[in-house]
């Protein structure tokens, strides 16, 4: 894995990026609460990179996302990218930064102008940015069709005249124009049928092999992340509650919220999947605009303590690479000691039937 | 990449270059059958009123008091109304002034109209303040309006620009500023849904400013409405330039307009019914095309109805 080779800086580090989306209510307007969409997340990315991350839906993936290009205005934190702080820019640095970072949509029908042609689509981030002539611009929008393996001719065509897959293409062609350096996919597979996903997935990569490009890539599905990402970081409620190299993740998990995803993955094989136990949670995701006192999991977890309804759990690193914010991880490392599961699950279980 | 991948193909090397979409929208058009019969009819009407007077010996003021009240006649097609002038002539000069007064005040309306929605619709902090406005505007009465309107700008008005372009001016203005409103609000609306797609959320990812993103991203797409609004604005405003003149407040009363002429043959309607009807059909005609010409060009300027 690329955590593993020799430290290199980070093209992307997000510091403890908060999104709050206000509730205005009663005869004035004022302020009466917040949606903490994303509340206090920390990761990094290094160079050529895929950082996954996953989560059910309304978890706060896809704000992560639009926070870090700062499409949305973060609420606090700091997202430096290249070695300049995206969140407190001013206005016109910022458009000059906006090459560096691009960004691929969810639904590719929704992410074209159905009145511009593919040409007009694809050339859009090149009449904003450069002064070329129109044949050399032409040439370039040329050049990215061919790398996201587009027909020429279809230049002159409007989006309706596409396929998903075709559209997504036209789409990871607009944020190539520019050669950025990082990509933040936004569920780009969530809208395409199973074999388009292959393929988009596929160019993705390729591209990254040809380009350098360093992908932040959103989804939630765990098998396509598993495939794309180098690591991936766990979401829910507006908070990394895992964040590990892939391997370790899908072999190691070690928050009860990654465990209960995990097995929610099907297996291929049919006599592996009848035995497999899967741990369904129960309930729903609680609203982000009033989030469970201590740990955000803790209204779902199966292993849940008593501490985890009063503080917090920090996020510790449990193996090099492996952070994860959960007592019951802390708790053993504090202990120390090693045959504690035992007590461990005794004790969830009193838990539980306390909470029942 | 996986053999799905559409490999440009050597025998299609010469590619069309990306051609001026207009040429799309044409060609759309053209095949649209009502748009092209009402433009045929709408530069029918214009050749008529701007060209007609050059040919035809009869001017529109010159009174023949022994010719009053003819028929129709190869001398005077239309007949002549009571002072003996001739009726072909005034609905030249009449349909100059009742078309022009009619697109220019539809121009402004949609102009007011779709930048006030496009701004409220996009900009939340202008939008209470916009909006407000625009119902401070519903709620104005036209006519009181245009009183004091004339009352206060028609002699500055006249002394500046001689009576009759005063008069344009001051009745434009007023038709302009009081029916822009539906507009804004249709727009506004749009504008609202649009704003949250997320080709314009792409656009700003790109770094386009507000003022590009809205030309190119939001306005294309809230054309449909505004074109249909202003195809009925052309015939809202003849009918209410009309309707001024008709009380004393808009063209003096011997300025033919086609509104006015429909108001003098009113009179008349039981001796010589086709006086009133003549103006009418025209006023009718101009609208009916409008309408279609703004229909085809709807769906003309419309990719995904294009080509079908």
């Amino acid at each position: 894995m690329s955590v593993q080779t020799p430290p290199k800086r980070p093209l992307v580090e997000v510091r403890d990026l908060k999104m709050h989306f206000p509730i205005l209510g009663g005869l004035l307007r004022r302020q009466v609460g917040a949606v903490k969409a994303v509340d206090g997340v920390s990761f990094e990315i290094l160079p050529g990179e895929t950082l996954g991350v996953v989560g059910e839906s309304g978890c706060g993936k896809s704000t992560v996302g639009r926070a870090v290009l700062r499409l949305y205005e973060a609420t606090a934190g700091s997202v430096i990218i290249d070695g300049e702080d995206i969140a407190a820019m001013p206005a016109e640095k910022l458009r000059q930064k906006r090459p560096t970072m691009q960004m691929v949509f969810q639904d590719p029908q929704a992410s074209l102008n159905p009145r511009m042609t593919v040409a007009g689509i694809i050339g859009e981030p090149l009449d904003e940015h450069t002064d070329w002539s129109r044949a050399r611009k032409l040439e370039r929008i040329y050049e990215l069709m061919d790398a996201v393996g587009l027909n020429r001719d279809f230049a002159n065509r409007y989006p309706h005249a596409f396929s998903g897959g075709q559209r997504q293409r036209i789409g990871i062609a607009r944020a190539l124009a520019l050669n950025p350096k990082f990509i933040v996919c936004d569920e780009p597979i969530a809208a395409l049928d199973v074999s388009i996903q292959a393929q988009v997935v596929n160019l993705l990569e390729q591209l990254q092999d040809d380009f350098g490009l360093t992908y932040l890539f959103i989804s939630h599905d765990l098998s396509m992340v598993r495939h794309i990402a180098d690591r991936v970081a766990v979401m829910y409620l507006g908070k990394i509650v895992e964040l590990a190299p892939v391997a370790e993740l899908y072999a190691n998990p070690l928050h009860p919220y990654t465990e209960a995803l995990l097995s929610a993955v099907p297996e291929p094989d049919p006599s592996i999947e009848a035995r497999k136990d899967r741990i369904v949670l129960k309930g729903d995701v609680p609203s982000p605009a009033n989030p469970p006192k201590g740990c955000n999991f803790c209204t779902r977890c199966p292993k849940v303590m008593e501490i985890c309804h009063r503080i917090d759990p920090e996020t510790i690193e449990a193996a090099p690479g492996h952070l994860v914010a959960c007592h019951l991880i802390s708790n053993k490392q504090t202990a120390g000691s090693t045959g504690g599961p035992e007590a461990e699950r005794k004790q969830t279980e009193n838990q539980q039937g306390e909470v029942a | 990449m996986t053999d799905a991948a559409p490999t440009p193909a050597p025998d299609t090397a010469r590619i069309r270059p990306p051609r001026n979409q207009w040429w799309d929208v044409w060609d759309q058009f053209k095949i649209h059958r009502g748009a092209l019969l009402g433009s045929i009819v709408f530069l029918a009407i214009i050749a008529f009123c701007f060209i007609g007077p050059l040919i035809w010996p009869y001017d529109a003021t010159y009174i023949d008091i022994r010719a009053r009240n003819q028929g129709m006649s190869w001398a005077h097609p239309f007949g002549t109304d009571q002072l003996g002038r001739d009726i072909m002539a005034r609905m030249m000069s009449g349909g100059q002034v009742s078309l022009a007064v009619g697109i220019v005040a539809m121009g402004l309306a949609m102009l007011i109209g779709t930048g006030i929605g496009v701004l409220a619709g996009y900009f939340r902090r202008i939008d209470g303040l916009l909006m407000r406005m625009t119902d401070l505007f519903l709620a104005l009465p036209l006519l009181p309006l245009l009183l004091v309107m004339s009352m206060l700008f028609r002699q500055p008005l006249s002394s500046a620009f001689g009576v009759e372009t005063g008069m344009f001016l001051l009745i434009v203005t007023a038709i302009g500023i009081t029916s822009w409103m539906p507009t804004a609000r249709v727009v506004r609306g749009d504008v609202l849904a649009l704003k949250e797609r997320e080709y314009v959320l792409a656009a700003r990812s790109i770094g386009t400013p507000p003022r590009r993103l809205i030309l190119r991203h939001v306005v294309p797409n809230v054309l449909s409405p505004v074109m249909v609004s202003a195809t009925l604005m052309i015939a809202t405003a003849i009918i209410t330039e009309s309707a001024l003149s008709f009380l004393g407040l808009g063209f003096p009363p011997d300025f033919p307009t086609w509104g006015r002429l429909v108001n003098d043959g009113i009179d008349y309607l039981q001796q010589y019914p086709g006086r009133a009807m003549l103006p009418g059909v025209f006023i009718s005609l101009t609208v009916l095309s409008v309408n279609y010409i703004g229909d085809g060009l709807r769906d003309a300027l419309d990719p995904r109805i294009r080509g079908r």
